[in-house]
């Protein structure tokens, strides 16, 4: 094998894909290795499948039923009674959706908000995560060990616990950073990302180094062995070969962080001031249900409408999980 | 919102990412031509920097200073009254039982229906559509999560007409409508599957792709030996993804015990649902009373400390053998 | 990376972002007031702001209400040039300590609960009043008000806002005089009309309902309060919610004993809505409505219950429903009212912040607000025939009526330990059928040593 980038992604490109057209091929026509999957997949275990997709989906399905229903109708009877109570309407989404006033969702400018803290609150902690992993996996040093599981127990700080005293280092640290912003660029707003970015990269890197290092670390010595008698230097390694290797299991960790970020509702309270300038679609869902809670059948098309997204990441990145986010480290 | 605020946004995000880039890249440019001497070092030191200083700054120092907090009363003076008032609690007792439940099913559970679910649609016709619909869960914000579980677990009087899913099957198979969320103990079962049911997309996505790795030769082995399904499953297979077995089931205990949306959402801690997590929420934020919030975490550290042990041990264990 | 990868993991982002800006595009921008066509006579004193500064406010009140608090600012922005800015969140309560402690709190903070204003005050968080603010709180509230703003240090901060009253019976005027009921003067005739209405039998008299998401029991709570006032007498109540004497004092005893031969009475509840147990999972907001179809007659909500009513009910004293004041032990004292109300706390000091906290705190900003509908303020410059309803006029006047004996709602000034957390857990438990005893001596463990 050899060091340089592109043959290696190729390779690694084109055994999946042939792993990919095997396992297709595997349902036509019956080879051996097929033959031997066909009696561990029996029928039954297909009944059993196909159940458990089918409860996990129904609670979601109602709400997606509920929410093309007027509200009277979601209070007086169940969604599966759609056809005896018949009402079909899309005044719940474009309440959430268009309506202007303080008292209607707006959701448009929380959607933007939640792709602007989503994309590079993502991005951020993956970089970073990955420089460490390939440092704990690749990097020869005294206490590697004691640091790395070090950084793995971390993961149990509650992030309520952070809270307050990281909010008081971001005031000292951060506000003046963003009043400096403003006053350049005065397009920016005062209120700005930074903080819940920020945030969000601080709490995802104990979980992304755990995991990225299970990766990482399972590459082939000699590759990078090879690399390093050539003379490359860490980071060249880092770029060219570690990162092409290790994408799979970035794109899988990253799908799951974008999802956590998008739906995370405890770090946008405390970090993003509530503005509209930086909240995110969570916070505004939770405050939908009006003040007294009363309201609760509105969120139906809102919930949906912050599914989308997520949806979207998932469908298009699924296929990096057929190498997945572990697979590397099956040895155990 | 105007124009002005979306161009505005967009210039943060792009700027954003573009500083980011800007400084790492630098670092390395620099590490590169970090003096001969010591440059491993350098490099070292390099690659932890960004991490060592997120993490000092960011977990480990608030961890500490909250940690203090605990044996403080409002007024700053040192005291245990902390622990004292989460003892002397008749609640207390419950919302630790409830947190074991929680850490014992949602990880088992979540675990064992993704893995079977996983297995069973391995290679299977529309592979795909089915782990869709298995991940969907995982898109959905808690906040979300709850106005779907409570078209399931909404109670009506009897006689009125139920709008939540279980009571209405239950009133089609001739029984009388259940409180379901007001009933203890199987209110706190009920939330344990809405947690279930978030978490086995995540289990089942990462084992899937597990059981993919197992190299089918392996299986054929085992199945000239003469092995049936369940053999084969057992011998073959599962070895083969212990090593993702182990992290799924941790990262999905470690989650449970820091869940406290669900219980807040549904019950509020009422009817003996409470758990650690939502105690110390409600401590800490709506009460004020911080000293309580902390102690109340500490007692969660606490909890976690055996999967990490175990998860320290076993790492211990694979980077000897490499 | 090659290229055609880097495509396809854009892919979803341009997807995603195509969705983004389609969905903003359909808000607009919000049109400025026109200086020229407001009068601005009433706001001279205010003054005028160059460079258009912004005052940024944060609260609890959301949606509807949210709107019309924006509305009431709104000819105060245009002529003083001083933008305001108003971001209502549920989560104000657990939220705004933390932000004050890290210094990132908005100016100015619409404090629901004298005891989380404590809390700021103690904290060091809050500005003291400006003069224009305790100039205009002497004159337009009275002393009790006033003292709810100071802080422990005796030092005035905050100006009330607006207010509620709690202690409301809403029933159905058209069936008392159906049925010959007479409206009750004490409590005991309270007792004794409650025994009538279950002894005809037709339906039970109370429908109560106490859920409310996260803080369920909360309604419970203001029954309790409303029997301490009446029961024990003011006196008794101020050492109550200040802890002078334990929670499970006697007299706190007898008021949940009182409410419990009403709300865990399976002859007096849930009318329309089930048994006992209906009790804790009814939502609040719904648990008045069966009034409407005449399976119930007795519902006790604040007067912000108004609100709840589907469209196109009547309220009024001789309409579909309306409401009358929870008695006393004596005929006389039917002047005792608890209630509720918010306070501004600045946290920041400024021209422009002062200049917003002196409008909100006049008379000028409460006959607005009031003009608009849904609420009420104890500020005395409020003109009662402004209210928006019958019963809203009813309790400005109450409110502003010298003899009334106003208390706020215990469950506020108590710490957040005990008035928002085991004071409605204990609650909860005590409908669900733990006995009083029980009860009182749990949230009495749960008061906070200092």
């Amino acid at each position: 094998m050899s060091v340089t980038p592109t043959p290696i992604e190729v390779a690694t490109d084109e055994k999946t894909a042939r792993r990919l057209r095997r396992g297709e091929e595997l349902e036509e026509q019956p080879t051996k290795a097929g033959r031997v999957k066909k009696r561990l997949t029996s029928r039954g275990a297909t009944v059993v499948a196909l159940i458990i997709a089918i409860v996990w989906t129904i609670p979601t399905f109602g709400l997606f039923v509920s929410s093309f229903r007027p509200a009277e109708e979601i209070q007086s009877n169940g969604w599966w009674t759609i056809f005896q109570n018949p009402g079909f309407t899309f005044d719940n989404y474009s309440e959430v959706l268009f309506s202007a006033s303080q008292s209607s969702p707006q959701l448009g400018a929380y959607f933007v908000n939640s792709l602007a803290i989503a994309i590079p609150a993502t991005v951020f902690p993956l970089v970073i995560a990955c420089m460490a992993a390939y440092a704990f996996a690749w990097i020869k040093f005294k206490g590697s060990n004691a640091l790395f599981i070090l950084v793995f127990a971390l993961q149990i700080i509650p992030i309520q616990m952070a809270l307050l005293p990281l909010l008081q280092m971001f005031t000292a640290v951060l506000r003046p950073i963003q009043a400096g912003l403003h006053d350049a660029i005065p397009m920016i707003p005062e209120q700005n990302y930074l903080p819940v970015w920020v945030a969000h990269t601080i709490f995802a890197l104990p979980l992304a180094i755990f995991l990225l290092h299970n990766f990482i670390a399972e590459i082939p010595g000699e590759v990078i062995e090879a690399a390093r008698v050539d003379g490359a230097t860490h980071s060249q390694i880092f770029f060219r070969i570690v990162l092409p290797l290790a994408l799979p299991a970035i794109a899988s960790f990253a799908i799951f962080q974008f999802l956590w970020v998008w739906n995370d509702l405890l770090v946008a309270l405390i970090f993003s001031g509530g503005t509209q300038d930086v909240a995110p679609l969570t916070q505004r869902l939770a405050e939908l249900s009006g003040t007294r809670g009363q309201d609760w059948q509105r969120l139906t098309a809102a919930a949906f409408v912050s599914l989308v997204v997520p949806l979207i990441v998932f469908f298009s990145l699924q296929r990096y999980f057929v190498r997945g986010l572990l697979a590397g480290s099956t040895k155990g | 919102m105007t124009s002005a605020d979306l161009i505005g946004k967009i210039l943060q995000v792009v700027g954003g990412l573009a500083i980011f880039a800007a400084v790492i890249g630098l670092l390395l440019f620099f590490l590169d031509r970090a003096p001969k001497r010591g440059r491993d070092y350098w490099q070292l030191a390099g690659f932890l920097l960004p991490t060592a200083v997120l993490i000092i700054a960011g977990l480990i120092y608030p961890a500490f200073r909250t940690s203090l907090l605990a044996f403080q009363n409002n007024s700053g003076e040192w005291t245990l009254d902390n622990f004292v008032w989460m003892f002397t609690q008749p609640s207390t007792l419950v919302t630790l039982g409830n947190t074991v439940i929680w850490v014992i099913l949602v990880p088992l559970l979540a675990t064992s229906i993704g893995l079977a679910y996983a297995y069973f649609i391995d290679k299977a016709r529309g592979e795909k559509i089915y782990k869709a619909l298995v991940f969907m869960p995982m898109a959905i914000s808690f906040v979300g999560a709850g106005i779907i579980w409570r078209f399931v677990y909404d109670y009506r009087g009897e006689g009125r007409e139920q709008i939540g899913l279980l009571n209405q099957i239950v009133v089609w198979f001739g029984g009388a409508p259940v409180q379901w969320l007001q009933s203890s103990p199987i209110n706190t079962f009920l939330l344990i599957v809405v947690m279930i049911w978030i978490q086995t997309g995540f289990a089942m996505v990462i084992l899937s792709a597990a059981i993919k790795a197992v190299p089918v030769e392996q299986l054929e082995a085992a199945q000239l030996d003469g092995t049936n399904g369940w053999q084969r499953f057992r011998n073959v297979v599962l070895p083969g993804i212990r090593g993702s077995l182990v992290v799924v089931v941790t990262t999905i205990s470690i989650a449970t015990l820091k869940v406290f949306d669900i219980v807040r959402t549904m019950t509020g801690g009422n009817f003996n649902t409470s758990v650690v997590a939502n105690e110390m929420y409600t401590q800490a934020f709506r009460a004020g009373e911080q000293g309580r919030g902390a102690a109340l975490a500490l007692i969660l550290f606490l909890l976690v400390m055996p999967i990490v042990i175990y998860n320290v041990r076993t790492m211990r264990k694979q980077r000897e053998i490499r | 990376m090659s290229p055609k990868r880097y495509r396809r993991a854009l892919l979803p982002l341009a997807a995603a972002g195509i969705v983004g800006l389609a969905l903003t595009g359909c808000t607009g921008d919000i049109a400025a007031g026109d200086k020229e066509n407001t009068d601005c006579s009433a706001y001279d004193a205010y003054g005028t702001f160059e460079g258009s500064p912004e005052v940024s406010i944060g609260g609890t009140i959301q949606d509807a209400e949210a709107d019309r608090l924006v509305e009431s600012w709104k000819d105060f922005q245009t002529c003083t040039g001083i933008t305001v800015n108003y971001q209502g969140t549920k989560e104000f309560e657990s939220q705004i300590s933390v932000l004050a402690e890290a210094g990132n709190a908005p100016d100015l903070g619409i404090i629901p609960q004298p005891g989380l204003f404590n809390r700021l005050v103690d904290g060091g968080f809050l500005k003291p009043a400006t003069k224009e603010v305790e100039a205009n709180v002497d004159e337009f509230w009275s002393e009790d008000w006033k003292g709810y703003g100071t802080g422990s240090d005796g030092t005035f901060y905050a100006a009330p806002l607006m207010a509620s009253i709690k202690g409301y019976v809403w029933y159905s005027p058209t069936e008392f005089k159906d049925k010959g009921y007479e409206i009750p003067k004490t409590l005991d005739e309270l007792n004794t009309l409650t025994k009538k209405i279950a002894d005809e039998g037709d339906h039970k008299p109370w429908c109560v309902g106490l859920g409310s998401g996260d803080a369920t029991g909360w309604p419970g709570t203001d029954w309790i309060e409303d029997y301490v006032l009446r029961q024990a007498g003011p006196d008794t109540y101020d050492k109550w919610v200040k802890h002078e004497i334990p929670f499970n004092d006697p007299a706190i005893v007898e008021a949940f004993d009182s409410v419990g031969e009403i709300i865990k009475n399976p002859d007096y509840v849930n009318g329309g809505l089930g048994d006992v147990a209906s009790v804790i999972s009814t939502e609040f907001g719904d648990a008045g409505l069966p009034i409407l179809d005449g399976t119930c007659s007795l519902h006790h909500q604040a007067s912000f219950y108004e609100g709840f009513w589907p469209e196109g009910t009547k309220v009024s004293s001789d309409g579909d429903v309306y409401a009358f004041l929870l008695p006393g032990t004596e005929a006389s004292d039917d002047k005792v009212v608890t209630g509720g109300g918010e306070f501004v706390g600045a946290f920041k000091e400024s021209k422009e912040i002062d200049a917003v906290r002196a409008y909100l705190s006049s008379d000028t900003w409460a006959n607005n607000r009031v003009k608009l509908g849904g609420v009420i303020s104890a500020n005395k410059g409020l003109d009662a025939s402004v209210a928006s309803s019958e019963l809203l006029q009813d309790s400005v006047k109450l409110l502003q009526d010298e003899n009334t004996t106003f208390r706020f709602d215990g469950s506020d000034l108590m710490p957040g330990a005990v008035g928002t957390d085991s004071f409605w857990k204990g609650i909860v438990a005590w409908v669900g059928g733990q006995d009083t005893k029980t009860t009182v001596d749990f949230i009495e463990n749960s008061w906070p040593s200092s």
